[in-house]
């Protein structure tokens, strides 16, 4: 392990300053499963954390009276897929927040620290995409909120600037008729990253019309993508096999991925095709 | 930068316990190297074997992804505290009863992953015992005889 120090921050403005104080080797630690790996492998240069886990903010769950939600950014996901009123209005995040790693890793992992951690393979950032949630950042100048779909910039790295931490994401109530799904490939059953992932919002009228979509995709680019065109390709008529076909194809087009030793380029392009069509029909089956 | 000794305030296996620890320390090295409970085992050091599972504030963690200064005021149970001075627990005479280990690096982070599955869930099903269980990874039994143990110890009929 590097000679990494430790602070505890009991407040959002003493978190921020004690990083902003720490300089590069300061970051963050919400549940440190991936960070206390990268300094213990030195894969990443780290000499403070800076625990916000004791921040109440940043480890609660609070739903709208309107339906929407927040989720602090540390929150772990243990807490997230026990919440009955996020596996009843949000399932889709007990579909990432349930298989990321396993029981002892879901006890400390959040979704804040799968987004900074801005792995392309990333199984929260797909969902996330594609339920619109915006990420509240909290820096030396104050607040500010960004998309998480413009959160990510490249493998490992993301638009959080000196001194600034992720407090917690806000996710917009769904419509009624809507209904969302994440699905990831992996060639065994629990334990694994992604070959590739996807996932899909949609909001189904009464008479069965698509009028709105959302699609996201991961592991096949260098950071998790929205696809514009993959739901473009099924809004505003009834779901069919063409449109669900198009969409698939639309995401298999926007992939652009690398062969590594989880997956080739050829099977992870077929694959997006093929969990975007899985996640528009198992999104319009919740949305039912 | 040097890394500084930390005094931490917490309790294991129901006993107050202060330790003096290297800042940098994970909650693993603690344990094992300032504490002398060698129960919790170094496997991959990374989050994927689960050989060092501990109970931490009620939730199973790897306590090699847990700095041993951010353990304070908390509550720590490891297999040590499981058996009652020589009396094994429920769940540890079934590992023996349905021969649920070979090597044992495994068993102390499977134990204390099962003890935690009980409690929560008495009457688990076969599936729900392997999901729960799978960030903990054997490599002599199979995983079938660490089933058949948990089976047993939730009180339900093992073939």
């Amino acid at each position: 392990m590097q000679a990494v120090k430790y602070a505890r921050a009991e407040s959002v403005e003493e978190a921020v300053s004690l990083l902003q104080d720490g300089g590069e080797g300061a970051r963050p630690l919400a549940g440190g499963t991936d960070v206390i790996v990268q300094a213990r492998e030195r894969t990443r240069d780290i000499d403070l954390f800076v625990d916000i886990k004791h921040i109440p903010e940043v480890v609660s769950i609070s739903h709208g009276g309107d339906g929407s939600l927040t989720i602090g950014a540390a929150t772990p996901c243990y807490e997230i897929y026990g919440d009955d009123a996020i596996a009843r209005n949000f399932p889709i995040l007990v579909d990432s927040t349930s298989l990321i790693g396993g029981t002892a890793i879901q006890g400390r992992a959040s979704l804040g620290g799968n987004l900074c951690n801005s792995s392309p393979a990333a199984d929260g950032i797909p969902s996330l995409i594609v339920l619109e949630a915006q990420v509240e950042i909290a820096g030396p100048n104050g607040r500010r909120s960004v998309a998480v779909e413009d959160f990510c910039t490249a493998p490992g790295r993301n638009v959080l600037g000196d001194g600034e931490f992720v407090v917690k994401l806000h996710f917009p109530a769904p419509a009624t008729g809507s209904g969302a799904r994440f699905l990831r490939f992996i060639p065994r059953n629990e334990m694994d990253i992604a070959v590739t992932n996807a996932a899909t919002q949609l909001r189904l009228d009464s008479d069965g019309t698509v009028n709105w979509a959302r699609v996201a995709i991961g592991a096949v680019a260098p950071t998790p993508l929205l696809v514009a065109d993959a739901a473009a390709a099924i809004v505003g008529q009834p779901l069919s096999e063409d449109t669900i076909a198009a969409a698939a194809a639309a995401s298999s087009a926007a992939a652009s991925p690398i062969t590594d030793m989880r997956g080739s380029i050829r099977q992870r392009v077929h694959l997006a095709g093929v969990l975007t069509e899985r996640t528009i029909r198992q999104a319009a089956e919740r949305a039912a | 930068m040097a890394s500084e000794h930390i005094v931490v305030n917490c309790t294991i296996n129901d006993e107050n316990t202060t330790f003096l620890a290297n800042e940098r320390d994970s909650l693993l090295e603690a344990l094992r190297d300032r504490i002398g409970l060698t129960g919790a085992k170094e496997g991959c050091n990374n989050g994927n074997c689960g050989a060092c599972c501990v109970n931490m504030d009620g939730r199973i963690v790897n306590s090699c992804l847990v700095m041993a200064a951010e353990c304070e005021g908390s509550d720590i149970r490891t297999v040590e505290g499981l058996a009652s001075g020589d009396q094994l627990s429920p769940l540890q005479n079934a590992f023996l009863e349905q021969a649920a280990l070979q090597c044992g690096i495994c068993t102390p982070g499977f134990l204390v992953a099962a003890e935690a599955l009980l409690e929560q869930n008495p009457d688990p099903s076969e599936h729900e015992i392997r999901y729960w269980l799978a960030g903990n990874l054997c490599r002599c039994t199979g995983y079938d005889k660490i089933i058949k143990a948990v089976q047993q110890a939730a009180g339900q009929s093992v073939v």
